[in-house]
């Protein structure tokens, strides 16, 4: 068997309205980030509940990250305000339960913000790299 | 103040049956077994002189059964809250659960309820157990008349009682008690020092041991949904036979994450779990967090107060900026 090099698999989690367009900018303007990532378009970061996230691990995936608009140019309001919250108290339980604290992250990338995307992205495949395959959130139900 | 006793509950209970102001009563059920105390409800005087008991084993939190019980007539029923329990009675009430008119909350005292787990430690052949106060006379089948330090047989929920207080009432059969400081947070911070690994291992050892039965969903009073996830057949989480290390902690982080900032802290679902599993410091956890990050918050400690997860500050710290791996940066 040939020795490849070890991809996490990525889902990230963005919102319609700010995030998703960072990506695309990010995409037109040819910058580099690994295709390993996944990208789950979002109405809105709030619309990410805790089982979305579990299910990702479940389903095989290394990290996973929630990206959505800056703190206070969310299209709804104040969407984020509760994402925030939410994912603060959800990577701490996981932290709490011994995951990886580096496999969860939260980001916001704003449409403009192509570049940010890009480096977001790299940056975060690249700690999940170091962390090698999820194991503690596994399901071998799952395994292909 | 004189301790609280079955047959003062009784002709209280039986009284305001007497004068109608309340039509039934919710109570505890004496069972078969020393420890097996039910939660039942009372029409009239005879059934609560044949059933009712107030001991050491009624721990079970009447709260929840109102939402059931508020439903089926259109009288009042009367209820026995303990301090811990009208805390859930007001989280019920600010998630307008059952109508607070429907109800006669008659406050009882609570020196802490006894765990049987602990007493069945000391002897398997228990055949009834009487409160002196500050010792407890164990009858047993085996292993004679023993008596015991009370305070070593209360479980850890009573050890470390929030609070002695009465939140709610329309009576009260005690002495008004205080709000407690009884280090609950001690046992998360423990484990809160440990490393991942040691925090994976240790409750890889507690979750692994479930086996799915749901009874500290449906105990639970902030557990209320008509409809709940893990009835969904496609949820994934009843399937214990191919377990791995996800389907416990899918359910286990899910049920935690759907009371965060409505659990009171009751202790009900540690209190029920028949694998003895250590839920409330899950639980404790959260309301450790919300603590340092969002500000002290004790759901139903106050009707219509708003919970943390449904509420938020603009400035509000980043996931980033307030968690690391093992520690916190607060
Ligand atoms: S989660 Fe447990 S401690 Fe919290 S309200 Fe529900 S039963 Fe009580
Ligand atoms: S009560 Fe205990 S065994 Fe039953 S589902 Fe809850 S944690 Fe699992
Ligand atoms: S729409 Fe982008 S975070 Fe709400």
């Amino acid at each position: 068997m040939p020795i490849t090099e070890y991809k996490p698999l990525i889902v990230a989690f963005c919102c319609n309205w700010c995030s998703y367009a960072g990506a695309d900018l990010a995409g037109n303007n040819r910058l580099q980030y690994p295709a390993d990532v996944k990208i789950i378009r979002v109405p809105c970061s709030c619309r990410v509940n805790p089982t979305f996230i579990l299910r990702a691990f479940q389903k095989g995936a290394d990290g996973v990250i929630i990206c959505g608009c800056h703190p206070g140019d969310c299209h709804y309001t104040s969407g984020n305000y509760y994402t925030r919250r939410r994912m603060t108290l959800l990577f701490s339980m996981l932290d709490f339960l011994g995951i990886e604290r580096e496999r969860t992250r939260l980001e916001w990338v704003s449409a403009a913000e192509g570049t940010k995307f890009a480096a977001t992205m790299n940056d975060f495949v690249k700690t999940v790299a170091s962390l090698g395959e999820n194991k503690r959130l596994e399901d071998l139900r799952c395994k292909k | 103040m004189q301790k609280v006793t079955k047959d003062i509950l009784i002709s209280k209970a039986a009284g305001l049956l007497d004068s109608q102001t309340v039509t039934r009563v919710l109570g505890w059920k004496r069972g078969e077994f020393y420890d097996d105390v039910t939660p039942a409800v009372f029409h009239s005087r005879e059934e609560l002189e044949n059933g009712f008991v107030f001991d050491d084993f009624c721990g079970a939190n009447l709260s929840k059964y109102l939402i059931k019980e508020t439903a089926k007539d259109d009288g009042k029923i009367l209820v026995f809250l303990k301090p811990c329990d009208t805390y859930s009675f007001n989280q019920l009430l600010t998630e307008r659960r059952f109508p607070r008119d429907k109800v006669y909350a008659l406050g009882v005292g609570c020196e802490g309820m006894l765990d049987s787990r602990k007493i069945r430690a000391v002897s398997e052949s228990v055949i009834s157990v009487r409160d002196l106060g500050n010792s407890v006379e164990v009858e047993t089948l085996y292993d004679g008349i023993l008596t015991l330090d009370r305070q070593t047989l209360l479980p850890d929920r009573c050890q470390r009682c929030k609070s002695k207080k009465h939140v709610a009432f329309d009576e009260l059969i005690a002495t008004d008690g205080k709000i407690l400081d009884s280090n609950r947070f001690d046992e998360v911070e423990k484990l809160e020092k440990m490393t991942a690994d040691e925090r994976y291992r240790f409750w890889q050892e507690q979750l692994s041991r479930c086996i799915r039965c749901n009874a500290c969903r449906d105990v639970c009073p902030a557990c209320t949904c008509e409809k709940c996830v893990f009835d969904n057949p496609d949820s994934g989480v009843a399937n214990k036979a191919c377990a791995n290390e996800f389907e416990e902690k899918m359910f286990h982080i899910v049920r935690a994450f759907h009371v965060v900032g409505r659990c009171t802290d009751c202790g009900e679902c540690s209190r029920v779990c028949p694998q003895n599993i250590p839920l409330h410091l899950l639980n404790r956890k959260f309301i450790k967090d919300i603590n340092t990050f969002y500000g002290t918050y004790q759901a139903g400690e106050t009707v219509g107060s708003r919970a943390p997860l449904v509420d938020y500050n603009p400035d509000d710290a980043e996931p980033s900026e307030v968690l690391t791996g093992g520690t916190h940066h607060v």
